[in-house]
Order: C-alpha cells, then sequence, then structure tokens
C-alpha cells in the first residue's frame, strides 16, 4: 500500500469514569489529574472524568448509558428541564473536546473501559482508521502482560453513539476481566500501560518517524445472542454455560455448549462457526445481549508519517 | 441416654428460611430463591417447613446492594425498636418486616435456621459464615456440609469478634447461616458459582433432615457410609472443626481527602485464605511502589477486593486458624 502522510497529532484526550463503575478508568484519570498531566513533549494531553455523578455513585450512569447519547442527533437535541443527566453531560463533552466533526475536535480520544469479560486488553473502533490500527500494531507489539486484541464494529461514523466517535480520531480502550466497582492492580497496570504506550506512539509519530504499513487480525462485529428467557416474566431462565464462561475469542462451533439451563440442560450453540466475546459482560444483561459473536478479518494498513509543512 | 457427656439437646428444626437478595445485586442467591418460590420441590425435606424469601425486594429490582442504607447491617436492637414507620429508611422498615416474619430475634417464637445466600467478589471460593464459636448446632452442620462435599472444599469463617461483629439479617433465627460463594462480579450470574451454592443448600438441608428424623431411606444410610460418617441412634458425635477467626480489618493507603492511594498487591489479590506474612507484599500504588503488611505474625486474609467495602474503609480482613470442638448433638 502506498505510504499515507497525515497532520501531526498534538492533541490527546484521556477520559475514564465514562461508565461510573468501571474503575481503571476513574482511577487512572484521577491520578494523572493528580499529577497534573497534560504534556508529554509535541502532545497535550486532555484527562476528563465522563460522568461525575456516576463516579460519586459508583454507579453505571443515572438516568442513561451516558456512552450511547453522542449521535449527531442527541448532541443536538435541545435541553429542557427534564433532558437526562447523561444527555447533558454529553453534550458538555462534546462542547469539551469536539464538536463532532470539525476540525476543533481532538486529534485522539482514548475513552477507557473496564468489562466483567475476560476479554485481556481490546482496542474498539467503528471505521477502519490507520491511526488506530497503527497504535494497535504498537500496544501489541509491546505489551507481553496479557492477549491485546481489537474490534471492529461496522457502524458508520454517521451514527456512531459512543464518546470516541467526538474525536478526529478515537478508539476505546477495554480492559477485563474486572468487578463493577473494584480495582484490580493488574488490570490497573495493563491500562497504565497501553495508554503510555499510546502516547509514546504520538510522540514518535509527531517527531517524524515513520511506521511500516501491516497485517493485523481484527474481530468485526457480526450479532449478539440473548439469554433464553421465560416468554411470561421475560427473566433470565439460564447462565453462560460453564464451558463457554471465560472463553472470549475461542471460536465457537455449532454443537458447542452455550447455556446451562437452572434445571440442568445444557443449551447448545446453532450457527456458523464465530468468535464470542463480552461473554457475560453485567451491563448487558439489560441491553439483552448474553455475548456478542463476531468474525476474524484481516485489515492491510499503509506506512504513515506526519505531514511536514 | 446420650453416649457423651456434654452432649447438648435442640429443639428439632422445623421453620427453616433461605434468603436470597440481602444483597440486590448478588445475583447466585437472587436466582435460586426465585427457582424455589415457583418451585420448591428441591428444597423439600420430611417434617421440615422450608422458606424461600427475597429479603430486600426493591435493591433487587434495581439489581443495586442497597436502597438506603446496607440491610445487613440493619438488625440492631435500636433498628429493630424504632419508631418512625414510613419515614425510617427502607432497609430499616424491611428489617423490622424481617424481624415480624422470622423472628422476633432472640424469642422462642424465631425461625430456628436462616441460611442468608451472598456472592462476593473475593476470590474465597465456598464460605460458610458462623456467627458464634458456641452454636454447637452450627458447628455440626458445617462439619457435615465441609465432609459431604470433600474433595470440593468449603471454609468457615467464624464473625465474632466485639468490634467488628454486625447485625445480619439472618441473626433474626436462632442458627443464623451465611453462605458466601465468589469469585462473582455484582450483577452477574455465573453457572459454576450458582451450582456450588445449590450444592451446599443440598447438605444443609439433608443435615437438617437427618437431625429431626434421622436416616430417612436406604439411600441416605448409603450415602452416610460412603461419607465415612458415623451418626449413632439419634445423636452427631463430637467432632473438630477448623475456622478462620476473624481478627482485624484492613482499610487501603487513602489521602487526606479520603481518596485510594495505593491498591491490593498483585501478589495478595485472590490469595483469600492463603498466609500473609509480615513483610509480604501488600498493596502496591499508582506508581508501581510496594507496601509491606507490618503485622507481628502470619494471618490468613479474607474479603480480598470486596466491591462492597471499599466504602465500608474495608481491603480485606485478617484472620487466625484456629479449631473449635463441638459437643455431641441430638434433638430433645
Amino acid at each position: 500500500m502506498e505510504h499515507v502522510s497525515l497532520p501531526p497529532l498534538s492533541r490527546v484526550a484521556i477520559c475514564g469514569g465514562t461508565h461510573g463503575n468501571e474503575m481503571s478508568g476513574v482511577y487512572l484519570v484521577r491520578e494523572m489529574q493528580k499529577q497534573k498531566v497534560d504534556q508529554a513533549g509535541s502532545v497535550s494531553i486532555t484527562t476528563v472524568l465522563s460522568n461525575p455523578r456516576a463516579v460519586d455513585a459508583c454507579r453505571r450512569y443515572t438516568d442513561t448509558d451516558l456512552n450511547r447519547c453522542f449521535t449527531k442527533g442527541l448532541l443536538s437535541a435541545p435541553i429542557t428541564d427534564s433532558t437526562p443527566y447523561e444527555l447533558k453531560r454529553a453534550q458538555e463533552l462534546n462542547s469539551q473536546l469536539g464538536p463532532k466533526g470539525s476540525k476543533e475536535a481532538v486529534d485522539l480520544l482514548c475513552d477507557v473501559h473496564n468489562t466483567t469479560a475476560n476479554m485481556g486488553l481490546c482496542l474498539i473502533f467503528y471505521s477502519i482508521d490507520w491511526i488506530t490500527l497503527h497504535i494497535y500494531k504498537y500496544i501489541q507489539s509491546k505489551m507481553t502482560s496479557t492477549p491485546v486484541r481489537v474490534i471492529q464494529l461496522d457502524i458508520p461514523i454517521s451514527e456512531a453513539y459512543s464518546l470516541e466517535s467526538v474525536g478526529k480520531h478515537g478508539f476505546a480502550i477495554e480492559v477485563g476481566p474486572q468487578p463493577n466497582g473494584v480495582l484490580r492492580a493488574d488490570i490497573f497496570n495493563m491500562v497504565k500501560e497501553a495508554v503510555d504506550l499510546t502516547i509514546e506512539w504520538l510522540q514518535g509519530f509527531n517527531s517524524g518517524s515513520t511506521f511500516e504499513g501491516g497485517e493485523v487480525e481484527a474481530y468485526n462485529l457480526v450479532k449478539s445472542v440473548d439469554y433464553p428467557r421465560d416468554p411470561t416474566s421475560n427473566e433470565i431462565t439460564a447462565a453462560i454455560h460453564p464451558q463457554l464462561q471465560d472463553n472470549d475469542f475461542k471460536l465457537l462451533r455449532p454443537g458447542d455448549p452455550m447455556f446451562q439451563s437452572f434445571s440442568g440442560e445444557m443449551v447448545e450453540y446453532e450457527g456458523e462457526e464465530l468468535y464470542p466475546f463480552f461473554v457475560n459482560e453485567c451491563a448487558y444483561y439489560e441491553k439483552k445481549i448474553a455475548f456478542h459473536l463476531a468474525k476474524k478479518i484481516t485489515l492491510t494498513f499503509p506506512p504513515i508519517s506526519v505531514k511536514k509543512d | 441416654m446420650s453416649a457423651y457427656k456434654n452432649s447438648v439437646c435442640f429443639n428439632e428444626a422445623r421453620r427453616v428460611a433461605i434468603f436470597g437478595g440481602t444483597h440486590g445485586n448478588e445475583m447466585s442467591g437472587v436466582t435460586l430463591v426465585n427457582l424455589w418460590v415457583k418451585n420448591s420441590a428441591e428444597i423439600q425435606r420430611k417434617g421440615v417447613e422450608t422458606k424461600p424469601f427475597i429479603a430486600n425486594p426493591k435493591a433487587v429490582e434495581k439489581c443495586t446492594r442497597y436502597v438506603d442504607t446496607d440491610l445487613n447491617r440493619a438488625f440492631s436492637p435500636e433498628n429493630l425498636s424504632a419508631p418512625g414507620g414510613d419515614d425510617l429508611p427502607y432497609e430499616v422498615q424491611r428489617a423490622q418486616e424481617i424481624n415480624r416474619i422470622f423472628g422476633p430475634k432472640g424469642s422462642p417464637e424465631a425461625y430456628d435456621v436462616i441460611f442468608d445466600l451472598h456472592n462476593t467478589t473475593s476470590n474465597m471460593g465456598c464460605t460458610l459464615i458462623l456467627e458464634s464459636s458456641k452454636d454447637h448446632f452450627n458447628l455440626q452442620m458445617m462439619n457435615y456440609i465441609k465432609k459431604a462435599i470433600t474433595p470440593a472444599s468449603c471454609l468457615v469463617l467464624l464473625n465474632e469478634h466485639p468490634l467488628l461483629k454486625y447485625s445480619t439479617s439472618r441473626s433474626v433465627a436462632k442458627h443464623p447461616v451465611g453462605l458466601e460463594v465468589g469469585p462473582q462480579p455484582q450483577g452477574v450470574l455465573r453457572s459454576n458459582i450458582f451450582e456450588a451454592m445449590r450444592v451446599i443448600l443440598k447438605h444443609a438441608l439433608d443435615f437438617i433432615e437427618l437431625f429431626n428424623e434421622g436416616p430417612v431411606c436406604n439411600t441416605l444410610e448409603t450415602l452416610l457410609a460412603e461419607m465415612e460418617y458415623k451418626f449413632i441412634g439419634m445423636e452427631f458425635p463430637p467432632c473438630t472443626v477448623e475456622v478462620f477467626w476473624v481478627s482485624e480489618r484492613i482499610d487501603y493507603p487513602r489521602d487526606a481527602n479520603g481518596n485510594i492511594i495505593a491498591m491490593v498487591h498483585p501478589n495478595l489479590q485472590d490469595c483469600d485464605w492463603e498466609p500473609l506474612n509480615p513483610g509480604d507484599p501488600m498493596f502496591q500504588t499508582f506508581d508501581g511502589k510496594t507496601i509491606h503488611y507490618q503485622g507481628s505474625g502470619t494471618v490468613y486474609p479474607t474479603f480480598i477486593n470486596e466491591a462492597a467495602y471499599y466504602e465500608k474503609q474495608q481491603a480485606f480482613v485478617t484472620t487466625r486458624r484456629e479449631t473449635l470442638v463441638a459437643s455431641a448433638i441430638r434433638k430433645a
């Protein structure tokens, strides 16, 4: 592929506490603010506690999930007294770090999340973006403490609903497994390392280094599977099967155990061979998702370097 | 009548309750109790009335630990007799209601046994929580359960401490039994954790039936023989029970504003019940420095990094290992 030149990436935002009970991001941002981290060489760093009310209450959200509030429509909706807190907050964040789609938006927005699923470290992004892929390749080559993967959601930017879509470039850093409300040192250290490597890459990029192109394997979201539920009460009637539990990214084949009902029966997976992730994520019970399924794709990306004037 | 000196008599345990959802986001108990409310066949035993009960329904509905205040700390004498009705915090009102249904606490009318089902984010495995070192009925039950699930393990935590002991929902009964299984995140249902809790309860109810009725059928006698459990006449012989006795609560290091400045050290994380020696790593600061345990001797930590205890100023509790002797018991 042909070499690509891009303008310098001089403004990065590190966001934590978009979900108030996902503790790595909360404590990372607090720590960076305590240490007054605002510049690293050529990179100016803004740290943001995205949902302070939810952080105070140690809950995912107070009225509605903040990380679904960043569509163009919701960002331009009129604010009234009855507007949910998170919608108002999303518009504040959009003014501070965006506006989304404009040239004032931060160059890169990293949003730190945790999951109760055994996903190791994942970068999650929307459409193909050379910057994200290069940062992923860099992190993956340097981090040995956990598997590092990349997940692509095939949603056009115009419909993107989450915080990282506010930046010119953006991705979520999702690390697990960690329970809500718990701060694990091993998970925190992975998150810190990934953020430090991201900033390191940006500095390298801005200083004129050329980063070789290449190929990476990515997981492309195909569909989601809900729990079996009682038709009258809508209560779940089975749990993730022990052989699927904690086996995110292990190929799921037709006939493999999927759920274990409370009365002891095993429910098998039927369908094409796919890779499960977000297996038994706490916050997804209410979204009617037991796990997501992805296909593996190969993404090719060009060598890049900073555009010199 | 008894084969043993110091044999203790108890009335038959005829009224038993199983509480789920004392904390609304601890899913194993919530799920099991909801199942049994619909169909209680699994928990029926000859001669026992076993009532499954959701202790904190508002918290369960919101999938939160509590609404106003922790129900599992609400059963103090002051709370149970507080006037004020609807003005009281929800959980205090609920505690009074539970005390009416299953108590009154401390009276002869109180339920014989309450099993209180909990989950923890700590790597505690299956843990039985005992409130009194002198409850020979409970000690014998816990000994029975431990033997019944061998080679799987179930440890006993004794929370008898003048300052650290708290007023639990199960304390309304004559024989309160806490059942704590982890690790499981709040709001999450893990199949292995759910099934482990279910098995422990099965054995607990079998014990009660055995105590009340003796061996009920040939199958049970065979099972007992296989467990090498000596049940003589209608009496359980004396036994010893290893317990982990709660000593001290250790908080996170905090700054002047009360914010945590260090995390449970990776070497201590998930090491519930393993010895912690003076000098061992205990906490790790955000920039990677180690804070060491400074106690005077070896302790056995548990409830390591329990989500709900950050606000209670507790990173873990220390325990000491002791062996208790349970007297022989028989029914009156």
